[in-house]
């Protein structure tokens, strides 16, 4: 097979080549481009959450209003846990840019404690709403406030499973070029994460108690 | 050892994977910045120092500017990243965003005032 190629340079001439195949992409040359696209569409999710919210969360048929439910107290507590893990995980890339494996692997740990403290303080949240019977059933506006929220809510969820998949596959590959893309692109979903949550502590929460 | 990273940063180039630099600089202004700029409306609305509408729009403003300390500083926006595309998607999707989001609400607003008249609402009728 090897002696097909190589002939051809034999006769003298120049070799004309034909590119059958298509040319070479270097993987994951656009991982990250793809990856902001991603977010990107899931930007488009959250706005039309966001417009649901905004359409639907006056009408409380008469149920409970934002005022009698929400505790400020508690989502600035659950803000500044969201906050810290985005600082922790600056910490990581850091980290990861130094090549230093265990290091990473440590601030992405911290990163999944502050992310796992958000959900726990957002489940109770909900399972105390649920509690007094502030369901998503029981208005408009409840709908809306628990798919807004449940929904990014879900997102922490599975950057969560995600981080701890990383941690594993940090200590079992160490800091090659795919896990160093991936730890990227969570950066990213990490960090639009807190993005989104400053609107939903902004739009939902604060404006709320208004 | 340092032979060896030299190596593997030759191999991680010839790669051509575009991972923004992060510097501990960038990660604190942001940090700090995002701090104060979350402090303050929740110090606004839970003490009630202003009006309900100029706390409104103040909070409005201040999540806007944490918003985009947050693109910079966290998410290394530039508008040299990705030759440029990573910025042009991003002002699609806001355009998209806000196209979608004030339509809805004005045109919810609409049907509210003109297809539910009550008691309260008969004031803005045309």
């Amino acid at each position: 097979m090897s002696n097909a190629t190589t002939t051809v340079a034999a006769g003298g001439e120049a070799p004309v080549y034909y590119e059958i195949d298509e040319a070479p992409h270097p993987e994951g040359h656009s991982t990250m481009l793809g990856f902001w696209i991603y977010l990107m569409s899931d930007c488009l999710i959250f706005a039309i959450l966001f417009a649901c919210y905004a359409v639907l969360g006056g009408n409380f048929a008469a149920g409970p209003g934002p005022k009698d439910l929400f505790d400020l107290n508690l989502i600035a507590l659950n803000t500044a846990m969201l906050l810290f893990s985005s600082i922790t995980y600056g910490f990581a890339m850091i980290a990861m840019q130094g090549r230093n494996v265990r290091h990473t692997q440590m601030w992405l740990a911290v990163t999944g404690l502050f992310g796992a403290a958000f959900l726990a303080i957002e489940i109770y949240e909900f399972a105390h709403l649920i509690h007094i019977g502030a369901t998503p059933q029981r208005s408009a506006f409840l709908s809306a406030f628990f798919t807004l929220v449940g929904t990014h809510g879900l997102h922490v969820t599975f950057g969560l499973v995600w981080l701890v998949t990383l941690i594993v596959q940090l200590g079992r590959h160490g800091l090659n070029p795919a896990n160093q893309r991936r730890v990227a692109c969570l950066s990213l979903f990490w960090h639009f994460l807190d993005v989104i949550w400053i609107g939903v502590f902004t739009f939902v929460y604060l404006m709320g108690m208004l | 050892m340092s032979a060896d990273t030299h190596a593997e940063q030759v191999e991680h180039d010839s790669h051509g994977i575009e991972i923004p630099h992060a510097t501990m600089r960038d990660y604190g202004i942001g940090f700090v910045l995002s701090v104060i700029l979350t402090a303050i409306p929740f110090a606004l609305v839970m003490t009630g120092a202003l009006s309900a509408p100029v706390t409104a729009v103040v909070i409005m403003g201040f999540a806007v500017v944490q918003i985009i300390v947050h693109m910079v500083y966290f998410l290394h926006m530039s508008p040299k990243a990705e030759g440029g595309w990573t910025l042009t998607s991003l002002i699609f999707t806001l355009i998209v965003v806000v196209i979608m989001l004030s339509g809805s609400v004005w045109v919810m607003s609409n049907l509210n005032a003109n297809m539910m008249p009550q008691a309260h609402l008969e004031s803005q009728l045309p």
